[in-house]
């Protein structure tokens, strides 16, 4: 499919995928504070079915700080109501956007990834051209590279529904009705500790995607993700 | 709402912004309007899970090798009151448990009736809010069974649960509430026995409510009264649980 053009502008991200981009990132922002103050509750993960104040942590936590955390002050039982009313707005969109985007084709004309790209040499072509700063392939601008795409698949079929998997399994509601979660993920600590890390890739990710986004040029980009239309670079051609 | 937003976002930079948005979430936390759609998570969790869970399905149970090596107490460790104190003096042989409320046949019963009549034991996970799990093993009878002998009138939709321990200074008393699903759900015991042995006053003696499929804050301990209901705005204050009318935890905690 022939993606739209106009004055040296190509139309890049459909309505679907600009709403869920900005629903997600105020969602994603909202988890990830609230979900820190309830970690503040007990700030130790463990492996397996139990894990309390007599068992071993593999990790301790002292308390996060204010800035960090929805709220800023301690109260676990808001932090629970922002977390688990937010999830559904994150679980549901999630499924929502990847119906969709199966419909209009995004995830199999953007971000299917051919067997060509995930080749060492182009991996490393593709390594060698972020370090330069240069982000797209002058043939065809409109494209992620393999790299966007790696990076965008393991946020979109990964990393969420592992969020989401094991934040159910946290659940003991949820556990009677579906108990082959604690199976899945290896108990309910063991799903605890692995939403944290989960959270925290989230949060890799943002960093790695907002410092590309300042160098690939803010402005065209936010601009694009808005309104759908993104400006080509000077000297790069459609 | 923005301006509070824009102005901490351009005086301190990323980081302070991003704590900017988060003091604004503090407000929105406090605004009225906002505060009834984030708290109508909780309806809506409980309605999606009750939409994929059978009424019956049962919370794992484990094998004896899997219990936490030690189980830890949690909220009150010891009513400490008087009358509390002076039950525990005499192993609770005076202690005595009233179901009432609207049943067609009230009932009054000791610990030895209670731990005379079949009893079930489980060994399941423990839940606290806070994010912790134990694993613990407890015997006691069916709530449903006693629920079935006092017979509930039709207009029963809850079943509440007085305690003899109590908060802000002495003066508002424990209790909880769950609604008669879980009530009659094959693993919602009245606990008298734990890890094989009697109740501990640290986890609730001489009785405690296991209701397995939701978290700890349910599982009231020091149960002294146990009562249907229509409603639960007449209770406490109205929220159907004392961490619910004093901390804003949610009903269900199913989740």
């Amino acid at each position: 499919m022939e993606r739209q053009k106009r004055d040296g502008k190509i139309y890049r991200h459909r309505l679907p995928t600009r709403v869920w981009h900005w629903v997600s990132a105020v969602t994603i922002f909202v988890m990830l504070g609230s979900g820190l103050m309830i970690l503040n509750a007990h700030p130790h993960l463990y492996w397996g079915q139990y894990g309390a104040n007599y068992d071993h942590p593999w990790i301790s936590f002292s308390r996060f700080p204010g800035w960090a955390t929805i709220p800023s002050t301690y109260n676990l039982a808001l932090a629970r109501r922002w977390h688990l009313t937010f999830a559904l707005l994150l679980a549901f969109g999630l499924l929502l956007f990847m119906l969709v985007s199966l419909i209009n084709r995004h995830f199999q004309r953007d971000l299917r990834i051919r067997a060509h790209e995930v080749a060492p040499r182009h991996l490393w072509h593709d390594m060698k051209q972020h370090l330069a700063f240069r982000f797209h392939d002058p043939a065809n601008p409109g494209a992620f590279n393999i790299l966007q795409k790696l990076s965008y698949a393991a946020v979109i079929f990964v990393l969420l529904p592992v969020l989401i998997g094991t934040g159910l399994t946290m659940s003991p509601g949820i556990d009677a009705a579906w108990p082959w979660l604690l199976d899945l993920f290896g108990g309910r600590q063991s799903a605890r500790s692995i939403h944290f890390i989960a959270a925290a890739l989230i949060v890799l990710f943002i960093i790695v995607h907002l410092t590309l986004v300042i160098l690939a040029g803010p402005i065209r980009e936010v601009r694009a993700m808005i309104t759908g239309w993104w400006k080509i670079p000077e000297g790069e051609d459609a | 709402m923005s301006r509070l937003f824009t102005r901490r976002g351009v005086t301190t930079g990323l980081i302070a912004g991003a704590g900017g948005l988060l003091s604004g979430c503090d407000a929105l936390g406090r605004n009225e309007t906002f505060r009834k759609i984030l708290y109508s998570g909780d309806d809506a969790n409980r309605t999606l899970q009750r939409l994929v869970s059978d009424r019956n399905a049962l919370a794992r149970e484990y094998a004896a090798p899997e219990m936490s090596p030690r189980f830890r107490t949690n909220g009150t460790r010891n009513p400490n009151t008087d009358a509390y104190n002076a039950l525990a003096a005499n192993d609770f042989a005076d202690w005595r448990l009233n179901i009432g409320g609207l049943v067609e046949r009230p009932l009054n019963i000791g610990i030895d009736r209670l731990r005379s009549l079949p009893a079930r034991t489980q060994i399941t996970r423990h839940d606290c809010v806070e994010g912790w799990s134990a694993i613990g093993k407890w015997t006691g009878p069916r709530l449903s069974m006693l629920l079935d002998a006092a017979r509930l009138k039709p207009e029963a939709r809850y079943i509440v649960f007085h305690c003899a321990d109590r908060y802000r200074g002495g003066t508002v008393p424990y209790y909880e509430s769950i609604d008669l699903i879980d009530a009659f759900h094959p693993q919602t015991i009245l606990a008298w026995a734990m890890n094989d042995a009697p109740l501990s006053v640290g986890h609730g003696a001489p009785v405690r409510l296991r209701v397995e499929r939701q978290l700890g804050y349910k599982h009231a301990k020091y149960v002294m009264g146990i009562e249907a209901v229509a409603s639960l705005a007449g209770i406490g204050g109205g929220k159907g649980g004392l961490w619910e009318d004093i901390a804003g935890y949610d009903w269900y905690a199913g989740i």
